[in-house]
């Protein structure tokens, strides 16, 4: 009993330093999520916390403009239609890359990879131009496949290095028992190297997804202003522009356009546990 | 009917051909003789890859490299002069110490929190709540982040009520503080912007960093726990190696993503009062002043200075190789 008494004391600094840092990082957020159900006219002048002082004056004002702003829905559907590939694209073709960096041999192999790396420094406003320039020659501009590529091409860096990473600290005993085995490349890559590096795939997928989501510039630049194929971002910053500067709405805006990056973030937390690896990995 | 068409594509079409693309290759390799299939296969594992990188980063980047030698329109070669600007301009100047502040404590916060959350988290049963809210200001837009710290870093004279949420804490909790601009005193207004980065971007180390700690092998730190090590030196001498390749994947990350900083800055300040950083001023070359060159050139000078990190990189996985 006493043993017992004496971990629990002994663990009331961390759970004290856990959550202390939570609710520093919290503040900001809850902030904005209190702003989001207060009066426009309110926001502007008076600190958030006032609501917990009586007359509390809250509205789902906000929340109602923004859902209903015009085309919010068909938004919705083409974020959808432009994230889900511009996520899987890029990652797939970043884990073979990264088998090929990590596991094949071949002249030219490091210098290849740093490359891939340095790449990650190009700034992307560098590369609208002379992209713009191609795409409207073959007619790629407007449509989903040019964003989905342009995406592709952008996000390959870190995904093709942070998987070389993982699939590289895989042990070698691994691939040349497999190999005995009679398994070909392709075995070798579905069967055993993505099961073991699914916690690194969960968080690209959770990065990548996020961006792609969360991004205005890219969608402008190569699809135009177009209702047809505007994501969500596109459309709640004509929300903004066409009330002349009704940016409260935005409080509102940003909830609803962070639901879904949540639920990818939630659904992929039980690849995030230990022992996932347990059995295929010797120490 | 067109959008279910494009629907299917999306949810089907798209994995199944990149699988496609591999099975494929693996067919006909499988028919080459052995050697020859061997010193191709490696290249055709990467042509996605490289055909994506080539036409959206390669390509735009050699592009970019040629007219930082030319004039703002893009119309006729200047030497160096746009290099010259980079360097010797007091506003340039001025941005490159504060890219070297945001290098220090942007780089230095995000991992070292990312780190130390990843961690601690890791020994609490509520760990996924921590995690989700020290997640929550990525999935946040740059627009809307700039609301929020607008209203956390308000400002009011001294005897009015406090609208921002900073200055209302710290006049509510120390006697006589003076209320602070803090965006717009220069003795605190980089600080103030180098705290929003930490807060988007700490949460993108903690779940890469998280990945990696589950990884470990529960026996491993268990070994040590039995041979009467404390949980300090399970985390130093178990747990902080096996990461190292890890943490040095996401301070590389960090380090790049510092050098392209100019979200925060654009949305806040703009880089006025002495805020100004290096792709800032890039991103106000090309689409304000229209100074092309001079937006080339800036660009070219941020890749060049990664160069140091790509060295200790090549060597880390050398060894890596080494080991394994």
């Amino acid at each position: 009993m006493s043993e017992r008494l004496k971990r629990t004391l002994t663990r009331i600094p961390l759970h004290i330093v856990v959550l202390a840092l939570a609710i520093v990082w919290f503040i900001p957020t809850i902030g904005l999520l209190i702003s989001s159900f207060r009066p426009a006219q309110a926001i502007a002048t008076s600190g958030w916390w006032e609501v917990f002082t009586p007359p509390t004056d809250l509205t789902l004002d906000l929340y109602e403009e923004a859902v209903t702003a015009r085309n919010m829905g068909q938004s919705f559907v083409n974020s959808l239609f432009i994230t889900i590939p511009a996520t899987i694209i890029p990652i797939m073709a970043a884990a073979f890359a990264a088998y090929a960096f990590a596991w094949l041999e071949f002249p030219g192999r490091n210098v290849l990879f740093i490359l891939v790396v340095a790449l990650l420094a190009v700034p992307l406003q560098m590369t609208f131009i002379p992209i713009l320039q191609i795409y409207n020659r073959v007619g790629l501009t407007g449509e989903f496949l040019g964003l989905w590529l342009a995406h592709a091409g952008f996000g390959m860096p870190f995904s093709v290095y942070l998987l070389r990473n993982s699939v590289g600290a895989l042990p070698k005993d691994l691939f040349e028992s497999a190999y005995l085995d009679g398994a070909t490349s392709f075995d070798i890559f579905f069967r055993i190297v993505m099961p073991l590096v699914v916690p690194s795939i969960a968080s690209l997928v959770i990065f990548q997804f996020l961006w792609v989501w969360n991004d205005l510039l890219v969608a402008l630049i190569f699809l135009g202003g177009q209702p047809s194929v505007a994501p969500m971002t596109v459309t709640i910053g004509n929300l903004v522009n066409s009330l002349g500067g009704n940016w409260q709405v935005l409080t509102a805006a940003a909830f609803i356009s962070m639901i879904l990056p949540l639920l990818v973030f939630f659904s992929l937390q039980r690849y995030f546990v230990r022992g996932i690896l347990a059995g295929s990995v010797k120490g | 009917m067109d959008r279910l068409i494009l629907g299917v594509v999306v949810i089907v079409g798209v994995p199944a051909a990149t699988v496609a693309y591999i099975w494929l290759l693996e067919w006909v390799l499988g028919r080459l003789p052995y050697g020859t299939a061997t010193k191709i296969r490696p290249w055709l594992w990467l042509l996605p890859t490289f055909l994506l990188l080539g036409f959206f980063l390669i390509y735009p980047g050699l592009n970019t490299f040629r007219i930082s030698f030319m004039n703002a329109r893009a119309t006729e070669y200047v030497g160096l002069d746009n290099y010259q600007f980079a360097f010797t301009d007091p506003a340039m100047l001025a941005a490159f110490r504060n890219n070297l502040l945001w290098l220090i404590f942007f780089t230095g916060g995000t991992v070292i929190l990312g780190l130390g959350i990843a961690v601690l988290a890791d020994r609490v049963r509520y760990e996924t709540l921590i995690k989700t809210i020290i997640f929550l200001p990525m999935a946040i837009s740059y627009v809307a982040a700039g609301v929020i710290w607008t209203l956390m870093y308000d400002f009011q004279p001294a005897n009015r009520p406090q609208t921002g949420t900073v200055n209302a804490f710290l006049t509510a909790v120390i006697p006589g503080f003076e209320p602070k601009a803090w965006l717009f005193d220069q003795s605190y207004n980089n600080p103030a912007l180098i705290i929003i980065g930490i807060w988007l971007w700490t949460g993108f180390a903690m779940v890469i960093l998280s990945a990696a700690l589950k990884g470990i092998p529960e026996e491993l730190m268990e070994a040590a726990r039995v041979d009467g090590a404390n949980e300090w030196q399970v985390f130093r001498s178990v747990v902080l190696p096996l990461m190292m390749s890890t943490i040095a994947v996401v301070a590389t990350t960090m380090v790049i993503n510092v050098l392209k900083i100019f979200d925060i800055v654009y949305v806040m300040t703009n880089g006025l009062l002495n805020t100004e950083v290096v792709a800032n001023r890039m991103y106000k070359e090309m689409f304000n002043y229209r100074h092309f060159g001079r937006a080339s050139a800036l660009a070219i000078v941020l890749l060049l200075a990664t160069i140091p990190v790509m060295i200790v990189n090549i060597r880390r996985f050398r060894r890596q190789e080494e080991i394994r």
